[in-house]
């Protein structure tokens, strides 16, 4: 049997896509967590006198700050929901479907990663787009289509996170009650709200440990033209951890098992 | 005819309960072959072991030829699964479910299509393809996995308790189509049961399990002229109430079954006389007026009988031999007692 197979790499994709369109109050409640973060944190926090926060230039104000880390945000969270929706394919006896089919299943996690990152990655650029809206100034075309780099790498990272959660937990009662400690820590320590520079100096360690630091700040880099390490810093590490989750969630979903 | 299912001392364990215990048997090629058994004998995790699902913890299985455990793959491109409960995308319609299994065995677009309809006449489904899956009913739900199951060319579909939950016309209609798609499609089927009318009416070869063990297999006739060709059950009653009757041949009256059993052999025409938990099952020769013949003797020998029947045996029958218990009773949680005398 081949390595991958594209058609049914492709079904799992396509099956991600059309679900992704039936379900339109998910679709609207994604929205509403950015949207009051940037209309009742970035909006007045930008009011602020320019140069009043450390690590935020004087050029720049909050609300562009913010918007990288709240596209962020939205990544974070519906890629970790996307690597567990093996479990919901396994609560709703589909998964059984999946595993007895003739195909390996390296493609079916790819196929099914592709579709999550996908439709985070749809999400994020509705994101951006009310950002813009709100008056957000986004830097460059280039960066526009730079910050799909790390939408993609971001994904990655978290989708392979959540799968290699899922697989291990078993069930989704076990995901649920445990993914917001998961996530609000990734979350909170990071740059995604506050720059590093007014954190204490533990925290900045913290910071400097997590990996979803780098997405922000590539984003961040690409897409209002300010980031703390140099992109190609950002870049590389996250493209390591990245394909290195994704490695352990294809080995976790192929040991899993029926009972 | 060729072995197309080779099943060698399979057994799993999970921790300390033994779901399958060292079970063997052979399929042959295009048989529809029944596992017939209460809730909770070991059949869902023998299919789930055959499908490549479940790893065995000890024993083997082949199926064409292809090891479970260490050719999965090739396993998985000769098999179709109906699952036990629902395994459909319940967001997609029928239509969509097929075409994505479809998919999944790399098949292409023309005969997607093809496939899609074939499958679709046989289970008639035809004008219900194009409703998501939450909006049918079981049954059609149910209808559009089995159809899901046949749509690869398997050589084997295994059906995990194909219908579960309907009501009886459409079990009759299910039967029908899984009939109808084996022999258009050439398969050999395997499916689960705990309705003995099932095992009966579908099935070519019927093993019967219990216990995580087998404990029968043959054709559902052969299972049933082992019980016997004529059998009588009957109830004594063991605490009358109506001993106000003062009946001078009742005086003697509220013996148990164990009596009956007794004196039971003093007719020569009873070959051989089981109890189950209350009721004795007596296989009889044939001929006829066994029943007023038996009821009288009951009479003259002080028993009164509350209830009392005379049948072709079932594989109800067939079970409550093997077993020692009702199929019903098992799953009621209620274990029967078996106390076998065996007379001649």
């Amino acid at each position: 049997m081949k390595i991958i197979d594209p058609l049914p790499m492709y079904t799992m994709w396509l099956r991600e896509m059309i679900r992704f369109f039936r379900m339109k109050a998910r679709l609207v409640s994604s929205f509403m967590m950015p949207l009051l973060f940037l209309a009742f944190l970035g909006i007045p926090l930008s009011l602020l006198p320019s140069g009043s926060m450390p690590g935020i230039p004087e050029s720049m104000n909050f609300l562009d700050y913010l918007a990288p880390g709240i596209l962020g945000m939205t990544l974070l969270f519906s890629s970790m929901m996307a690597g567990a929706s093996v479990l919901w394919d396994k609560e709703f006896g589909f998964l059984k479907e999946v595993l007895v089919a003739p195909v390996n299943r390296l493609s079916i996690m790819l196929g099914r990663s592709l579709g999550g990152m996908t439709t985070s990655i749809i999400q994020g650029f509705m994101i951006i787009g009310i950002s813009v809206f709100m008056g957000v100034n986004v830097s460059s075309v280039s960066g526009l289509l730079l910050s799909i780099v790390f939408m993609v790498l971001i994904c990655a990272t978290f989708i392979g996170f959540g799968v290699i959660l899922a697989t291990q937990l078993g069930d989704m009662e076990g995901f649920m009650s445990i993914i917001s400690m998961i996530q609000m820590p990734i979350f909170f320590a990071s740059p995604a709200f506050l720059p590093m520079e007014m954190m204490p100096h533990w925290i900045k360690s913290i910071i400097c440990l997590n990996p979803f630091t780098y997405g922000i700040d590539g984003l961040r880099g690409s897409l209002v033209g300010y980031s703390t390490f140099p992109l190609i810093h950002d870049f590389v590490i996250l493209l390591v951890i990245s394909v290195v989750l994704m490695i352990l969630g294809s080995y976790c979903f192929e040991k899993m098992e029926i009972d | 005819m060729e072995d197309i299912i080779e099943v060698d001392g399979l057994t799993k364990k999970f921790g300390d309960l033994v779901a399958v215990d060292h079970i063997s048997f052979m399929v042959k090629k295009g048989e529809i072959f029944g596992f017939l058994g209460p809730n909770g004998a070991g059949k869902s995790t023998c299919i789930k072991m055959l499908t490549t699902l479940l790893r065995p913890t000890s024993g083997s299985a082949k199926i064409c030829g292809y090891d479970v455990v260490k050719e999965r793959d090739h396993v998985r491109s000769y098999i179709g699964v109906v699952f036990q409960d629902r395994s459909s995308d319940r967001f997609l319609t029928g239509r969509q479910n097929l075409d994505f299994h479809a998919r999944m065995y790399s098949m292409s677009k023309e005969e997607r299509k093809e496939k899609i309809s074939e499958v679709m006449d046989l289970l008639e489904l035809n004008g219900k393809e194009n409703i998501r899956l939450n909006n049918v009913s079981e049954g059609i739900r149910r209808r559009f996995e089995v159809a899901r199951g046949f749509m690869a060319d398997p050589k084997v579909v295994f059906l995990d308790e194909p219908t579960i939950g309907f009501d009886i016309k459409a079990r009759m209609d299910l039967w029908n189509q899984i009939r109808r798609a084996k022999e258009k499609e050439g398969t050999t089927v395997m499916l689960t049961t705990h309705y003995i009318e099932e095992a009966d009416y579908l099935c070519d070869r019927v093993v019967i399990i219990d216990q995580a063990k087998i404990v029968a297999i043959d054709t559902p006739d052969k299972l049933k002229e082992a019980v016997g060709t004529n059998l009588i059950s009957l109830q004594i009653d063991c605490e009358p109430k109506v001993r106000k009757l003062e009946n001078r041949r009742f005086s003697n009256a509220n013996r148990n079954n164990g009596d009956f059993m007794e004196t039971i052999k003093k007719l020569d025409w009873v070959k051989r006389a089981e109890e189950y938990s209350n009721s004795i099952l007596l296989n009889v020769e044939s001929g006829d007026g066994r029943v007023p013949e038996l009821i009288d003797f009951a009479d003259e020998n002080g028993f009164i009988i509350s209830s009392i029947d005379e049948h072709k045996p079932s594989l109800e029958d067939v079970f409550l031999h093997f077993t020692g218990r009702a199929i019903r009773d098992v799953e009621g949680g209620v274990k029967g007692m078996k106390k076998k005398g065996e007379i001649k």
